[in-house]
């Protein structure tokens, strides 16, 4: 069963806390990964490979240069879920 | 004239304790750090061995989430030891160019290779993660630490199996008596009891199999010895120039007065029996102390426990110190400890810098029947020590790989 906005961002949240060590309620939907989040590229790619996993879905690496916010990733994999 | 190099800080992670004076308490305390391994790849795989000395304190226990995330066990293990160090030396005012980071180990990221190796059969290429690489690269620990207190003045890493942590302390010296810096973190870690390494250690016949018995297995010039115990952890120090310590009034545990490494080529595994590198390593690390054998006056030995290496030590021991060999007292930590491979020496050379400072010797475990073969004055309880003596540390490796660190009582 496909997974709402709320609930992608809030297990996306919990992704980004376990490699960043960001507090899940700052992983907003506005927030840029790397200018709000200092996100640095091998951590977004190990976001990315654990969101796959969690959310089964695949990330295409040309996708991951346009997932520039938080809001852009939930979209994506919202409707990667189909 | 070489500058005077002492030792201002010390911090340890080890079988025995999750700091160094927990590890010495328990170490005088006659405890074994040895135990059951609990985990169920032991009967899973059939192990031949099913016990080692595991870390007293978990690593994630005290570190962040995202530390452990982000570095290999072996690196989590010296990032622990190096701050220990580190806040121990207290040091507030440092050029970071100045400042340097030598620090070993035997094996590397063997965890991080093979759970990336797991991953990868189990659900592809896709899935292995990007930190893999800069996790499993053995330099990792020591770039972990570096970034951990800003080292810029180099950060170099010692591989030379179970040598490693001693050599690491050794090729510290040369830079800090040149003046070259004023400041090393100098150590070692191993986090390598997986079932590989185990399977691979005994499959070589070079562990103990003492599975019913294993606070009793690891029994350095024991008549029954029957190989090594593998423990996991990390020990550091830090070393700084006499000048640089006294001009900020650090305490100060002991001066490092020598270290040398020589190698055998004889064989890939076993030491040469005649011990003639390993003698000179040992005449080399007192060569550079300004001392003779006559001056040595605390030994703490590689003794793994096995049958072959304890008796070669003592070849190379006697070829250097003759009769005075009797008279210096010995201890054999690994009795306790297990041996840490490339943490070894490093764990060892804080152990012996404890010795000096507390001035007591610690026990050796488990010999009930000396090996008639080895004639030594092994320390079995905790015996005072002199005032002013040096003392030195051993390590050797698979590889032909011999090192010595010579480290001297300093009273102020």
């Amino acid at each position: 069963m496909a997974l709402s906005h709320d609930e992608v961002l809030a297990g996306l949240a919990e992704i980004v806390n376990e490699e960043t060590g960001i507090d899940t309620d700052s992983v907003k939907m506005d927030k840029s990964f790397t200018n709000d989040l200092d996100i640095d590229s091998i951590s977004m790619m190990t976001i990315v490979v654990n969101a796959e996993e969690k959310f089964s879905v695949k990330i295409p690496d040309e996708e991951v240069k346009n997932l520039l916010t938080v809001g852009d990733a939930v979209n994506f994999i919202t409707s990667a879920q189909g | 004239m070489n500058k005077k190099v002492v030792v201002t800080g010390i911090g340890a992670t080890t079988p025995l304790g999750g700091d160094a004076k927990s590890t010495w308490q328990a170490l005088l305390a006659g405890e074994s750090g040895i135990s059951t391994l609990e985990y169920e790849w032991v009967a899973k795989f059939e192990l031949p061995v099913t016990f080692a000395g595991q870390a007293k304190v978990k690593a994630a226990e005290v570190l962040t989430l995202q530390e452990t995330k982000r570095l290999d066990p072996s690196s989590q293990f010296a990032l622990i030891a190096a701050r220990e160090a580190w806040a121990d030396a207290d040091i507030t005012d440092f050029v970071p160019e100045r400042l340097s980071v030598e620090f070993a180990t035997g094996i590397g990221g063997i965890w991080t290779l093979l759970d990336a190796y797991n991953t990868l059969l189990e659900k592809g290429a896709r899935r292995v993660l990007p930190m893999t690489v800069p996790m499993l690269m053995p330099n990792g620990p020591a770039a972990a630490i570096g970034m951990a207190i800003s080292a810029r003045g180099g950060v170099r890493t010692s591989v030379s199996a179970c040598a490693s942590g001693t050599e690491a302390i050794a090729n510290a010296i040369t830079r800090l008596q040149s003046g070259e810096i004023d400041i090393v973190v100098a150590g070692g870690c191993e986090s390598a009891i997986h079932p590989i390494t185990l399977a691979a250690f005994a499959s070589m016949h070079a562990l103990s199999r003492r599975n019913d018995e294993p606070a009793q297995a690891s029994r350095p010039y024991d008549i029954n010895r029957d190989g090594f115990v593998m423990g996991e952890g990390a020990g550091a120090l830090v070393l700084e120039t006499e000048e640089h310590a006294l001009a900020r009034g650090a305490k100060i545990y002991a001066e490092l007065a020598g270290g040398y490494v020589t190698s055998d080529a004889h064989h890939i595994t076993a030491p040469d029996p005649e011990g003639t590198a390993a003698a000179r390593a040992v005449i080399g690390a007192l060569n550079m102390a300004g001392a003779e054998p006559k001056d040595v006056g605390h030994i703490n030995a590689h003794a793994t426990s096995t049958p072959v290496g304890d008796i070669a030590e003592y070849t190379a021991l006697l070829r250097v110190f003759g009769d005075h060999l009797k008279q210096i007292p010995l201890s054999a930590t690994k009795s306790s400890t297990g041996h840490l491979l490339g943490g070894a020496g490093a764990i060892e050379a804080v152990l012996t810098v404890l010795a000096l400072h507390h001035k007591i010797a610690p026990p050796t475990l488990n010999l009930d029947e000396p090996d008639p073969a080895i004639d030594l004055d092994v320390v079995r309880t905790p015996r005072e020590l002199g005032d002013n003596i040096l003392a030195i540390s051993n390590s050797f490796g698979f590889g032909g790989h011999n090192a010595v660190v010579a480290f001297r009582s300093y009273n102020s």
